[in-house]
């Protein structure tokens, strides 16, 4: 009778995967409603970017438009030859403004 | 009591290869007795069983339980008559292969849902009748088949159904084996069950236990005795 | 009510055995699931961190940037200009900005050298002095009281004391940042003193940006007027456009997937059609075997995408994201070194659920239904 012992419900397995799971989801949830509420570090960097009167993130060097995609001027992204391809990989990540023509020619852009 | 007033079964029907295996067939099968389908292959035998069990419906004719109509219900019902008042041993076992043979016997239980350790103490009762206790956490691909038979006999069970329907039971038993499982069939008689079989195997017709032998051919009855 | 669940819990150890005794395969089935959930968990959770980051960051960045265009290009800005600004009403803080780009051979980094405000004592600069941003004092080995040396693109020196080195904390905005005074600014890039880069303006009123800038540009009507809105929208869209770029690769790796799922379940195998059959002749109902079969698929796709979204926000967050920041770095030498803030988008992970489940549990259930309805007398043969 000691085989007996050995039969164990398969959905006893499942509901311990479930916990573990559940757990390791709820830290990563307790995590993010902990540190997310954290701005300090975000009160700093604006007081940076008021001082310096920054516009833009500092994500992409390797172009001025990249670097500065809200002060790009409006050929800068077409300089070779609008048919030329993207240089530069960072490029696919920025999109132009969304009022990119728009408001650029209206506002002199192309005079 | 099993009532089949009439029954035919075609397969294919209505198409050129069509086969008509069962035709205009009546049988009562009276409670607590063995009954066994005689007959060559192809004579109707496994598709009368099927009929009575549920699993197909006939294609003419009604088949009564108790009185009551089975052939026009909805699967929903039948399903609830399958594993409530039939039990079924198939001719290849049908035990589904990578589960333990604890897991299989205990399957036709699910639907209803019983509480686990009622389950599992009846489970362990019935493997101990059929001497297969102590193999009860093998996967049933490593039992011999004289176990698999135990296997599936003790699933059939589970439920405690009124009804075994036992297709070709002894087909792929040696003498002793099947002598062992004519005494499965005693004790099963012998705790008021139904018990129907098909067979071509002339011991199972002259065991003394059976009842009755309705002999088939070519989807008819040719001799009850 | 417990006579349901008593149910689905034996529904649930079936699938469960079910699954344990194709180990090998719904393992790796389960892994593809979720790294699929953890490469697009990874790209939203980023890009709504950043997003969100962009945003409160700069909210204090000028109100209005006004930038000279001649023949569609940028050009200098003149004092005069700033004057007649000046005249404009509801402008309020008018100054002109010196900002400019180095490309720096030494380190094959670019720079952005920068003047700061008049307005921010803390970063006022003497002559010879200068704050330089994370990145660059990464580069350059820099720190407090070191001296930095540039050569402009003309061959002129700039030396200039390390006053201050920017907080990694601000690394985002100003990694590759150079604050030098006015006076080198000029020097170093040979600039008149009327020459400004661009316009800052801050507006008193924030309603009365739109007006504002509407009347610079009467006074002014070569120039273009860029508001905080636009600024604002230029980095709502960053990601964005890659995000999109990513769904729509990951749709059809989606689908290939959900295809793959569907072509291996529609061919169920006969051991698969017979196991259906077997378990209906023993007295499943139809419904049974298809919330059995539902449990199958969900206990791989609902696990999968938790641990895939749970790596995924690891990943970015706990580990600032080292597999997308190889994408993001392109090209560039100098990348900030940032830890962003936790921020989930709670839709755009609802989202990604809808996209990654649903197909997969469809192509799963649909084959079975068939399989399922069926009459199950074939076992009997």
């Amino acid at each position: 009778m000691t085989r007996v012992r050995a039969i164990e419900r398969g959905s006893s397995a499942v509901f311990v995967l479930a916990a573990a799971l559940a757990g390791g989801a709820a830290l990563a949830i307790a995590h993010g409603v902990w540190r997310g509420g954290d701005t300090t570090r975000f009160e700093a960097t604006r007081a940076l970017a008021e001082g310096a009167g920054l516009t833009d993130l500092a994500l992409f060097t390797e172009a001025r438009y990249a670097r500065h995609p809200a002060m790009a001027d409006l050929h800068s992204a077409f300089q070779d030859g609008p048919l030329s391809f993207e240089h530069f990989p960072s490029g696919a990540l920025v999109a132009p403004a969304r009022d990119f023509p728009a408001a650029g020619l209206r506002n002199g852009g192309a005079r | 009591m099993i009532e089949l007033q009439g029954v035919s079964k075609i397969y294919r029907q209505g198409r050129s290869n069509e086969i008509a295996a069962v035709c205009d067939l009546d049988l009562t099968l009276q409670d607590n007795r063995v009954t066994v389908l005689k007959g060559p292959s192809g004579s109707g035998k496994t598709t009368v069983l099927t009929i009575i069990g549920c699993l197909a419906r006939p294609t003419q004719g009604r088949v009564l339980l108790d009185g009551e109509i089975l052939s026009g219900l909805p699967e929903k019902f039948l399903a609830e008559v399958r594993r409530r008042t039939f039990g079924f041993a198939f001719q290849r076992f049908n035990l589904i292969a990578g589960l333990t043979a604890f897991e299989n016997i205990v399957l036709p239980a699910y639907p209803l849902a019983p509480r686990f350790d009622t389950l599992k103490a009846r489970a362990l009762e019935l493997a101990e009748t059929f001497g297969v206790a102590h193999r009860l956490d093998l996967n049933v691909d490593d039992l011999s088949g004289g176990e698999m038979q135990r296997v599936a006999v003790a699933r059939a069970l589970i439920n405690d159904p009124r009804v075994v329907i036992a297709d070709e039971p002894t087909a792929n038993l040696d003498s002793e084996r099947a002598a062992q499982f004519l005494d499965i069939v005693a004790t099963l008689k012998a705790r008021g069950k139904t018990v129907l079989m098909t067979s071509h195997d002339p011991r199972i017709w002259s065991a003394n236990v059976v009842d009755r032998v309705v002999e088939m051919a070519d989807g008819r009855i040719v001799e009850a005795a | 009510m417990s006579g349901w669940w008593a149910r689905q819990r034996y529904l649930l150890d079936y699938a469960s055995a079910s699954l344990w005794r194709r180990k090998g395969r719904n393992l790796v089935l389960w892994a593809i699931f979720a790294a699929l959930v953890f490469i697009l968990g990874s790209v939203i959770l980023f890009g709504s961190a950043i997003r969100r980051e962009a945003a409160l960051v700069l909210r204090d960045a000028p109100d209005v940037v006004a930038q000279a265009m001649r023949m569609g290009r940028h050009d200098m800005a003149l004092a005069s200009d700033i004057a007649k600004l000046k005249s404009v009403r509801g402008a309020d803080r008018i100054e002109g900005r010196l900002w400019g780009y180095l490309y720096d051979t030494s380190t094959d980094a670019n720079y952005t050298l920068q003047t700061p405000s008049a307005h921010a004592p803390d970063l006022a600069l003497q002559k010879g002095e200068a704050i330089v941003g994370e990145g660059v004092a990464r580069l350059r080995k820099l720190s407090e009281g070191k001296h930095l040396f540039l050569v402009s693109p003309a061959g002129r020196l700039l030396k200039a004391k390390v006053k201050k080195v920017l907080s990694p904390e601000s690394a985002l905005v100003s990694s590759d940042l150079v604050l030098v005074s006015a006076e080198d600014f000029r020097a170093f890039f040979e600039l008149a003193p009327d020459q400004f880069t661009d316009i800052a303006m801050r507006v008193r009123n924030p309603s009365e940006v739109g007006t504002v800038s509407g009347k610079g540009a009467l006074a002014l009507p070569h120039y273009r007027f860029i508001t905080r809105a636009n600024m604002a929208r230029t980095y709502e869209a960053l990601f964005s456009w890659r995000e999109g770029l990513l769904l729509a690769i990951a749709t059809g790796a989606i689908l290939a997937f959900a295809i793959l799922a569907f072509d291996k379940a529609s061919g169920l195998s006969a051991q698969e059609r017979r196991e259906i059959g077997i378990l209906k002749a023993i007295g499943w109902e139809t419904s049974d075997i298809i919330r059995m079969k539902l449990w199958e698929a969900g206990l791989i796709s609902v696990s999968a995408f938790v641990a895939g979204m749970t790596l995924a926000y690891l990943h970015v967050f706990a580990m600032s994201a080292p597999l997308i920041e190889t994408v993001l770095k392109g090209w560039s030498t100098l990348y900030p070194r940032f830890a962003l803030t936790p921020h989930v988008d709670a839709l755009q992970v609802t989202t990604l659920a809808f996209l990654t489940l649903l197909p997969y549990i469809a192509a799963v259930l649909a084959p079975i239904w068939r399989t399922a309805s069926a009459d199950p007398d074939r076992v009997m043969r």
